[in-house]
């Protein structure tokens, strides 16, 4: 059988992709950016402020944004047509990030067990351990995406040197709350599992809390997230508080 | 408040509701029933909300007690299904009465059997949604003993019926591109659609593995390809160029390349095919993809209107019935709770 050639459209970013008969991706850039980033979370909120009915869900992952609508109230035709004069609107690529976002202080421990591969990634970034911490801590990172568990979120983007590649042998498994890097990002695992990613601190926090019916799951796209360097006793002692001694505050 | 008590139950079962939205963009899947159809069914049997709960069952089954007159439904994936011994007709709803033993099971085919309850499985719901997510172990783990509280039924008819077209052996499934469809080389898209695939014994709720004769399926630079949202539905290949249709719980990023996307409206019949089941894709265009649409809201109601009173012969029934399942129930010989 012969396939349609719009099978294989892919215009250059940003483009419009239909994803399946109910869904429509917005993307900005086909590898990591920051301002692609940027411009799906804005692309998002503008999206959201239409409340265009049919309009069923709203997304972004890390160069793209998403809608999931119903087609048989929002034909994907006229979906395509407002999202187009949307993209249109504007330079997507130099928007200001969207309100509404919420910065976070998370403590975390980069001592002994806690940090086992510190030493190997501050050595593959150029960096004494101290400085590599210095470093980890010294601004929020934003939240560019989330995925893998409900509230694990990828923290980004930190300097050039930390662009470590994954490491060929996965991890078994890391602990819920380990602190891991590669790829100019930081992770604070959501839940416990193998990652070809450098463990390289430990923090207490849960980042989902199914049973918290206010915030049950803690990060959203957007948000950004600062860690604390505290020693091993404090992390145990800070495990007791609320939100493990984690703060947050809205962003202005 | 009234309950269903568990005397036995197979692995893989669970509560299961339309799933919870809103949540995927912090990492949480929609989840819930992995035959949504089954659900609108058990629904419209027994006329009540398609929002209610329900036991999602797999090919094992289980054997369940009541403490107060209930109606329940039997819908998805057909079972041997009786009550105290008695044969009990498939896609239909029934009275089961405090001492009678319900007992499910095993599948005749398919993979997803429902059980659903009037008033609903009334357990406590977790981010709007009563719907178990297994890989996240939200919801009541099922075992020998476990008493589900149901909600309080409305009341309404039972002994309906509903002739539900067989999906339960996989066959034809149409699909519209998705996220990296475009970066497939025209001759492995050809390829795929002419590929019989079958249904793999690995597979859950996350997503069921398909395999093929043949070389396997990739796209150009695929390591590199940024990650993207995935929804249920998403015909993903893994890093060795094997597809996995993606079910409820599949995880809501990822960079491995979608070759293409299950329409809404067959995703039912790609999620109960069976180990060994065959099944084929084609793509559609957009204008036909949208032909076959239907809304959950209009599923729900022309599945309403195609309800039917069981209709029998009270002098013939238990001949009648006992013929039809010649090689399903041992009548009169009531499950006991007894544990696997």
């Amino acid at each position: 059988m012969s396939l349609p050639d719009t099978l294989f459209d892919r215009s250059d970013p940003p483009r419009l992709t239909p994803l399946g008969l109910d869904g429509m991706l917005i993307t900005f850039s086909d590898r990591m950016d920051d301002a692609a980033n940027r411009a799906a979370l804005a692309f998002r909120d503008r999206i959201d402020a239409e409340g265009w009915p049919g309009l069923r869900e709203t997304a972004t992952s890390l160069c793209s944004a998403y809608v999931s609508f119903d087609p048989a109230t929002l034909p994907p035709a006229d979906l395509q047509a407002r999202l187009r004069e949307i993209l249109a609107d504007r330079d997507w690529l130099a928007a200001d990030l969207p309100a509404n976002r919420t910065l976070w202080t998370v403590p975390a421990s980069f001592e002994g067990d806690h940090a086992p591969q510190l030493a190997d990634a501050a050595e593959l970034a150029g960096l004494s351990v101290e400085a590599a911490v210095r470093e980890i801590c010294a601004r929020p990172l934003r939240a560019l995406a989330l995925g893998y568990a409900p509230g694990q979120a990828y923290l980004g983007q930190m300097d050039d040197h930390w662009d470590l590649a994954r490491q060929k042998d996965l991890t078994p498994t890391v602990k819920e709350g380990a602190v891991v890097t590669a790829v100019r990002q930081l992770i604070i695992f959501a839940t416990s599992g193998p990652t070809g990613w450098r463990q390289v601190g430990m923090t207490r926090f849960k980042a989902f809390r199914p049973d918290d019916s206010d915030r049950p799951i803690a990060f959203a796209p957007g948000d950004e997230v600062q860690l604390r360097a505290v020693s091993a006793d404090e992390l145990e002692r800070l495990a007791e508080k609320p939100l493990a001694g984690a703060t947050h505050e809205a962003i202005r | 408040m009234t309950k269903l008590t568990v005397h036995k139950i197979g692995p893989g079962a669970s509560v299961q509701d339309l799933g919870r939205r809103g949540w995927l963009s912090q990492g949480l899947s929609r989840g819930g029933a992995a035959d949504r159809l089954a659900l609108l069914e058990g629904a419209a049997l027994l006329e009540q909300s398609p929002d209610l709960a329900a036991l999602e069952l797999s090919a094992m089954g289980g054997s369940f007690t009541v403490d107060a007159p209930t109606r329940i439904a039997l819908t998805g994936a057909p079972m041997r299904a009786s009550l105290d011994g008695e044969p009990l007709r498939w896609s239909a709803s029934h009275l089961v009465k405090p001492g009678q033993t319900l007992a499910l099971g095993p599948a005749t085919s398919g993979v997803w059997s429902y059980l659903s309850v009037g008033g609903g499985i009334d357990t406590a719901p977790i981010l709007g949604s009563r719907a178990a997510h297994l890989a996240l172990g939200l919801g009541p783990k099922l075992e020998t003993g476990t008493e589900l509280p149901m909600g309080k039924d409305k009341g309404g008819p039972v002994e309906q019926i509903l002739e539900v077209s067989d999906r339960f052996k996989g066959g034809d499934i149409r699909i519209l591109p998705s996220t990296h469809t475009a970066l497939f080389a025209r001759e492995d898209l050809e390829r795929f659609t002419e590929t019989t695939f079958t249904r793999d014994q690995r597979g859950n709720r996350q997503g069921v593995r398909l395999k093929h004769d043949g070389a396997p399926f990739a796209t150009r630079d695929q390591l590199g390809l940024v990650s993207e949202v995935i929804v249920p539905g998403d015909i993903q290949m893994t890093g060795e160029g094997t597809p996995y249709i993606l079910l409820p719980e599949c995880q809501t990023t990822g960079g491995y390349p979608r070759i293409g996307s299950v329409l809404p409206v067959d995703l039912p019949k790609a999620a109960q095919a069976a180990p060994g089941a065959k099944l084929r894709f084609a793509f559609v265009d957009r204008d036909a993809a949208l032909a076959a649409h239907q809304s959950e809201d209009a599923q729900l109601t022309a599945l309403k209107k195609a309800v039917r009173p069981l209709v029998r012969d009270p002098a013939k029934m238990r001949d009648l019935l006992s013929y039809q399942l010649i090689s399903g129930v041992t009548a009169g010989r009531p499950e006991t709770g007894d544990t696997q």
